[in-house]
C-alpha cells in the first residue's frame, strides 16, 4: 500500500546551553493508509518528539518527512498551519481544550481556521463530530464540567472535525482509568474502520492490543516493529466489562473474572 | 466581511469569557482617558474664566500711565514731561482718530461715610466715557454728564461692594455720602464686576467726575492715568502709536527724549494672562498624560500576567491550524475592542465628572473634543500595543513550545 507517512533518518536535537539532547537519532519508518499503529517505549525514548514532528507541531533537525508522498520539510509556517488544519488531527494526553469554552465551540475551532471552505456548515460538522464520539448530549458543557474521558472525546472530536486522513494521539489514555481508556479506544477503532490512519503513543500493552501494529522506540530509534497478532475489539470488551462501580459493590468474587476475559 | 464578523465574534467571546481580565485591562484605559479629559478640562476652564474676566474689562481698553521711574521730586525740573494732565487727555480726545472713548482718571484713596457706617476705598475721578471704555454697566440711576464734569459736581456712583458695606445692599440713590467730609449725592450704582485676574475687587470703588476728583479731592494738577478705548481690537496697536505721538507732541518731546509714560493695552494683558493659563493647562495635561501612561502600564501588567494562559491558548489555536496572522488578528481585535470600550467608558466618566464640577462644585471646566480624541486615541494605541505585543511573541513560537509554555 502507498505510504501516507514516511520518514528517512529523522533526527531531532534539543540544544540546552552546552548540552545537546538527541531525542531522535535517525527514525526510518513508513505507515500505510488505513493503518493503526501504536508507538511504545520507555519514558524519554523520543515518542512524543516523534509525534510532534509528524504532527508538524515541531520541526526536525535533519532528515526527510513525506506526507502523502510529498516532502514537507522546510515549508513556511503558514504551510505547516494548513497541513495541521487540513490533513492532521492531534490528540494530546492533557486534552488541551480551550478553557471556559463549550465542547461545541472547542470542536468547531479548527474549522474557524479552515481557509479552504471545504465544509459548508461548521456548526453542523462540529455537532456531527461530537455525535461520533458519543457526546451529542454535552454540546454546551465547558471542559471543567466534563470528566477526563469526556474531555478526551471532545479533543478527539476536534481532531476529526476537519476530516483529516491521519490522527496522531500522544498518550490519549494516559490520564484515564482503564474502563474509560477502553472506551476511548473503541472510538479510535471506529474511526480507523472508517479509513482514518491512526498513530498512537501508549505505555500500556493492553491498549496497544487494540491497534494493528506496534512500534517500539529506545533512545531515539525504532528498535521493534511488529503486527498485533490477535487484535482486540474495544466495543466487545466494553460490553463484557462491568460498570466500574459494580466491581467494588459486588460480593461475588467470580464476577471479577469478567474484567479480563 | 464574513471573516471579519467571525473575528469580532471570537474576540468578543474571548473578552466575555474572561470578564475579570477584560475589566482590569479596560480599567487602565478608563482611568487614563478620564484623567486626561478632566484635567485638561479644568485647565481650559480656568483659561476661559480669565479670558471672560479680561474681556469683561473691555478688550479694546488701553491705559496710559506716567513713567514711574521719573516721578516725584527727582524730575520736577523737567516740568510736566513725565506727568499726565487733563490737557493731555483733552488733546488725545481732540486729535485721535482711532479711539472710541477717552477718560482721564484721578485715583484717590479715601475714607467715606454714609448710610450705616464708614469705609475705606478708592475714589476714581473719571469722565462720562469711562463706563463704555471699561464695558461697565449701570445697575441703576445714571452716569454723570459732561456738564457735571465742567461744574465739578459733587455726585457719585457706587460699586456693589460699597453698597453692601454702607447700605446693606439697599438702593442708595439720592442718599448722601461724605468723602473726606465733602458731601456727595449718589446718582447711580454700578453693575457687579467681580474680581480682577489679580485678585482685587473691582466693585470696591466710587466714581466721581474727574474734575471733582482732581480739584476737590486730590487737590492737584496731575491725573493718575488716562484710559482710552480703541475703535476696534485690530487697530489697537495703531491706536497706541497714535496716542504715543499725540502725547509726545503734547509734552514737546524731542526725538531723542524718552516717552515719560507707559501704555498698556488690555489685549497685551490678556495675552500674558492666557499665556500663563496655557502653561497651566499644559502642566495639567502632562499630569494627565502620566496617568494615561500609568494606566497603560496597568494594561501591560494584566496582559503579561495572563501571558501563560494566553500562550497556551495560542498554542492550541496554532496546533489546530491557525496561522500566526489569524491569532494576531484575533488578539488585535480583542485589544482594540477593549481599548475602545474602555475609552468610551472613560469619556462618559469624564463628562459626568466635569458635569458635577460645573454644576455642583461650581467650577468651570471646558471639555474640548480635540482633547477627547487625543486621550481616546492615545489610550487605544497603548491598549492595542500591550495587548498585541505579548500575543505576537507567542504567535511566533512553535506550536509545541507555545503549548508547553510555563
Ligand atoms: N523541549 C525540550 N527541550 C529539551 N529536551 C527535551 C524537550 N522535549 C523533550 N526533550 C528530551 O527529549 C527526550 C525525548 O523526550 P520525549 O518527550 O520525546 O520522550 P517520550 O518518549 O515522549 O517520554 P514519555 O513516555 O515520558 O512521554 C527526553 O530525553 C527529553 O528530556
Ligand atoms: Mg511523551
Amino acid at each position: 500500500m502507498r505510504p501516507v507517512i514516511e520518514t528517512k533518518s529523522l533526527t531531532k536535537d534539543y540544544v540546552m546551553g552546552e548540552l545537546i539532547v538527541r531525542a531522535l537519532r535517525g527514525v526510518d519508518f513508513k505507515v500505510a493508509a488505513g493503518e493503526f499503529v501504536s508507538i511504545m517505549g520507555a519514558s524519554g525514548s523520543g515518542k512524543s518528539t516523534l509525534m510532534n514532528v509528524l504532527g508538524c507541531l515541531d520541526e526536525p533537525t535533519s532528515g526527510d518527512y513525506y506526507l502523502d508522498g510529498a516532502d514537507v520539510s522546510g515549508l513556511t509556517r503558514d504551510q505547516y498551519a494548513e497541513i495541521r488544519n487540513q490533513r492532521l488531527g492531534f490528540v494530546f494526553q492533557t486534552y488541551n481544550l480551550l478553557a471556559r469554552t463549550s465542547a461545541l465551540d472547542n470542536v468547531e475551532l479548527p474549522l474557524f481556521y479552515d481557509h479552504s471552505s471545504r465544509i459548508d456548515d461548521p456548526r453542523a460538522s462540529a455537532i456531527e463530530a461530537l455525535e461520533r464520539v458519543g457526546l451529542a448530549d454535552r454540546l454546551d458543557h465547558e471542559p471543567n464540567e466534563l470528566s477526563g474521558g469526556q474531555q478526551q472525546r471532545v479533543a478527539i472530536a476536534r481532531a476529526l472535525v476537519n476530516r483529516p486522513s491521519i490522527i496522531l494521539a500522544d498518550e490519549p489514555t494516559g490520564n484515564l482509568d482503564s474502563r474509560t481508556s477502553v472506551d476511548v479506544m473503541s472510538v479510535f477503532q471506529d474511526l480507523n474502520d472508517q479509513g482514518i490512519t491512526i498513530l498512537l503513543v501508549t505505555h500500556e500493552p493492553d491498549i496497544a492490543e487494540y491497534t494493528k501494529r506496534i512500534i517500539v522506540m529506545r533512545d531515539g530509534r525504532i528498535v521493534g516493529d511488529r503486527p498485533v497478532w490477535d487484535r482486540r475489539s474495544a466495543t466487545k470488551d466494553l460490553d463484557a466489562m462491568p460498570a466500574a462501580d459494580d466491581l467494588y459493590l459486588s460480593d461475588d468474587p467470580t464476577r471479577e473474572g469478567l474484567v479480563r476475559t | 466581511m464574513k471573516r471579519f464578523r467571525r473575528l469580532l465574534r471570537v474576540a468578543s467571546r474571548s473578552i466575555l469569557k474572561n470578564r475579570m481580565r477584560s475589566l482590569l485591562t479596560s480599567l487602565g484605559v478608563i482611568i487614563g482617558v478620564a484623567a486626561v479629559i478632566v484635567m485638561v478640562g479644568i485647565g481650559a476652564g480656568a483659561q476661559a474664566d480669565v479670558e471672560a474676566q479680561i474681556s469683561s474689562l473691555g478688550v479694546n481698553s488701553i491705559i496710559i500711565f506716567p513713567e514711574r521711574g521719573h516721578s516725584g521730586n527727582v524730575s520736577l525740573g523737567a516740568g510736566t514731561k513725565n506727568k499726565l494732565t487733563l490737557e493731555d487727555a483733552q488733546r488725545i480726545e481732540e486729535e485721535a482718530t482711532l479711539l472710541a472713548g477717552v477718560s482721564p482718571i484721578v485715583r484717590t484713596g479715601a475714607q467715606i461715610i454714609g448710610g450705616s457706617g464708614n469705609w475705606s476705598t478708592s475714589v476714581y475721578g473719571v469722565s462720562p466715557a469711562y463706563l463704555d471704555i471699561r464695558a461697565w454697566k449701570l445697575e441703576s440711576g445714571e452716569m454723570f454728564t459732561d456738564r457735571d464734569v465742567r461744574v465739578k459736581a459733587k455726585v457719585a456712583l457706587l460699586g456693589k461692594t460699597i453698597i453692601d458695606e454702607l447700605f446693606d445692599g439697599n438702593d442708595p440713590i439720592g442718599e448722601q455720602i461724605r468723602v473726606r467730609n465733602t458731601p456727595f449725592k449718589v446718582i447711580g450704582t454700578l453693575g457687579e464686576k467681580g474680581q480682577s485676574p489679580w485678585g482685587s475687587d473691582y466693585d470696591d470703588v466710587v466714581l466721581v467726575p474727574v474734575t471733582t476728583g482732581l480739584y476737590r479731592l486730590a487737590g492737584g494738577r496731575y491725573i493718575s492715568m488716562i484710559n482710552v478705548s480703541a475703535a476696534s481690537l485690530e487697530e489697537s496697536d495703531a491706536a497706541i502709536d497714535e496716542v504715543t505721538e499725540i502725547l509726545r507732541n503734547s509734552h514737546r518731546l524731542r526725538p531723542d527724549e524718552e516717552d515719560g509714560f507707559r501704555i498698556y493695552s488690555q489685549a497685551d494683558l490678556m495675552e500674558t494672562a492666557t499665556e500663563t493659563q496655557r502653561v497651566m493647562t499644559l502642566l495639567l495635561g502632562a499630569v494627565a498624560a502620566v496617568s494615561l501612561v500609568v494606566g497603560g502600564i496597568g494594561i501591560m501588567n494584566i496582559m503579561l500576567v495572563s501571558v501563560t494562559e494566553r500562550t497556551r491558548e495560542i498554542g492550541i489555536r496554532l496546533a489546530v491550524g491557525a496561522r500566526s496572522a489569524d491569532v494576531l488578528a484575533q488578539f488585535l481585535t480583542e485589544s482594540v475592542v477593549l481599548s475602545l470600550v474602555g475609552g468610551a467608558i472613560g469619556t462618559a466618566l469624564a463628562y459626568s465628572v466635569t458635569h458635577v464640577l460645573n454644576n455642583v462644585v461650581g467650577m468651570t471646566t471646558v471639555v474640548r473634543p480635540a482633547v477627547v480624541f487625543l486621550a481616546f486615541g492615545f489610550a487605544a494605541v497603548i491598549g492595542v500595543f500591550f495587548g498585541y505585543y505579548p500575543a505576537r511573541k507567542a504567535a511566533m513560537l512553535n506550536p509545541i513550545d507555545a503549548l508547553r509554555y510555563e
